[in-house]
């Protein structure tokens, strides 16, 4: 199964309630997927930062000196670390944090963030304080691991170039001659899970002159099998299923947002649900909004 | 009438009042705050009307026996599913494979069905007032389809004997499914269910589909349709 949710604000009024609401959307999907939950939202896109999330297994002890080691603002929350500095230090702080095996890079950009751990959304939405993130936009997920072992960095969302990220419900049967077929191209892909894989997949077509839709119009053609997919960027949202479609997924749209649910009691608790445009995105159809 | 609300009672409990209704009760119940809830008003087995206020999740009145279940909102996947017998009417949308594997009853789904809407149907009748999604009567055995707006991809793949008529366009057809001529008993039998499911169309404005009967029998020339 996995459930994903996702919330794309058009009005500004509703940015301080985002984690709040995402929360509530993921936490009704727990029981589509216990083993693990991520959430990644969108903040602060223009402030001049750029933003590393970082994970550790070890946190109290690689975390310790971070701000120093880095020369770069830290903020800590239990496994994860924001890493933020000006736009024109970030490769050199990347090169510090290279020099620290034990340190995952979960995303780097003006405006993502990703929180992403094993166990149930509530768990995880409550280690990382989840409801009290403001942003303009955030995609959740939980997960029934098929695919690959359940781990931190099997967790979804994937985050594979900045400021994207891709969270999936189904399964690719072609993730391995794909990952081959990346890495002759010089694509890393880090972990055995197919997810990251499309999501490695979609930065390439895009680092090669795809806008998203484009990319994801071609993995219509290139990814193989099952696959709600829901992707985030700088400023937008996207959604596409795979041509047979067997995977749910759930649109509303009011004057105040778009909200993705892997079903429609994700979305009860929204304001306005009620008078909202609420459809099923069509079988291979991409679905973007942009702010 | 009774109401049940699903914010102050348990699924199983609503449920279980339902099921237990006797065959004499004839009764009207309500079903409130279903917000999306799955499994609402599941195998019941008596002539009741439930309304359900609201969009229900996956498999509402499925197994359905001679009740007739509304539901005002949309529905879930599997909405009626192995229905035997009965009326289930959804005022808005309803998701995939609806009606799946129902043997007999009516079901009306006021808005548009998505993919795989009566997939191995085996003698339901459903009327969708709107579009169908792709791979609709997959496998469909007996019953009737009827679609007054547009059918998507692969209609009627490997169909049995269930007879389909749509008044849209056909996106396309199916492996084994063909055209048919609209004889005089198959206008009388979709008159009668358009009749029954309050739809504002006329038999003469629809167009038959059925098996050509290929694939009934192992054949090596029929190898890429299999």
């Amino acid at each position: 199964m996995c459930g994903i949710v996702g919330l794309f604000l058009k009005d500004k009024a509703l940015q301080p309630e985002l984690g709040g609401l995402l929360t509530d959307m993921l936490v009704t999907m727990s029981d589509r997927g216990p083993d693990s939950a991520g959430i990644a939202v969108y903040r602060g896109a223009d402030d001049g930062f750029v933003k590393i999330t970082l994970q550790s297994a070890n946190p109290d002890q690689d975390f310790e000196n971070l701000e120093s080691e880095l020369n770069a603002d830290v903020v800590r929350i239990d496994t994860h670390a924001i890493v933020s500095c000006p736009a024109d230090q970030t490769e050199a702080v990347l090169e510090r944090i290279s020099e620290s095996p034990h340190l995952r890079i979960m995303s780097t950009g003006d405006a993502i963030e990703i929180y992403k751990e094993v166990g149930l959304p509530n768990s995880v939405a409550e280690r990382f304080d989840i409801p009290q993130l403001q942003g303009s936009h955030g995609i959740g997920h939980t997960r029934m691991a098929t695919e690959s072992a359940v781990t931190t960095l099997g967790a979804h969302p994937f985050s594979t170039g900045p400021d994207q990220c891709l969270v999936h419900n189904g399964s690719l049967s072609n993730h391995n001659s794909l990952r081959r077929r990346l890495a002759r191209q010089g694509v890393n892909v880090k972990t055995q899970n197919d997810t990251e894989v499309a999501a490695a997949y979609l930065t390439w077509k895009m680092q090669n002159g795809c806008d998203l839709g484009e990319a994801l119009e071609a993995g219509i053609s290139d990814l193989d099998g099952f696959y709600t997919f829901v992707v985030g960027t700088r400023d937008g949202f996207g959604v596409l299923r795979d041509p047979i479609a067997c995977k749910p997924a759930v649109l509303a749209e009011t004057g105040q947002y778009v909200a993705f649910g892997s079903e429609y009691r994700a979305l009860v608790n929204l304001p306005g649900i009620e008078k909202a445009n609420v459809w099923e995105p069509e079988p291979a159809t991409v679905y973007f909004w942009e702010h | 009438m009774e109401t049940y609300d699903l914010t102050a009672m348990e699924l199983r409990a609503v449920n279980e009042a339902l099921q237990t209704k006797g065959d004499g009760s004839n009764q009207s119940y309500e079903v409130i705050n279903p917000r999306g809830s799955h499994a609402i008003a599941v195998g019941l087995n008596a002539p009741i009307e439930v309304t359900v206020k609201g969009s229900t999740g996956y498999y509402c009145a499925g197994m359905n026996q001679q009740a007739t279940v509304n539901v005002t909102g949309s529905a879930g996947p599997g909405v009626a599913e192995n229905m035997m017998s009965g009326k289930v009417v959804i005022n808005g949308d309803a998701s995939q494979y609806a009606g799946a594997t129902a043997h007999g009853g009516l079901l009306v789904i006021k808005g548009n069905a998505s993919s795989r809407c009566g997939i191995s149907m085996k003698g339901v009748d459903i009327v969708v007032h709107g579009n169908i999604g792709h791979m609709s009567a997959f496998m469909a055995q007996s019953g009737n389809l009827v679609v007054l707006g547009n059918a998507g991809d692969a209609l009627g793949d490997s169909l049995y004997e269930a007879h389909i008529f749509v008044r849209g366009e056909v996106k396309s057809l199916g492996a084994d499914c063909i055209q048919k001529e609209m004889r005089p008993e198959h206008v009388e039998t979709l008159k009668e269910l358009l009749k029954q499911a309050e739809a504002d169309a006329e038999p003469n404005e629809f167009r038959r589909y059925g098996s050509a009967r290929q694939l009934y029998n192992f054949d090596i020339d029929n190898a890429g349709d299999y």
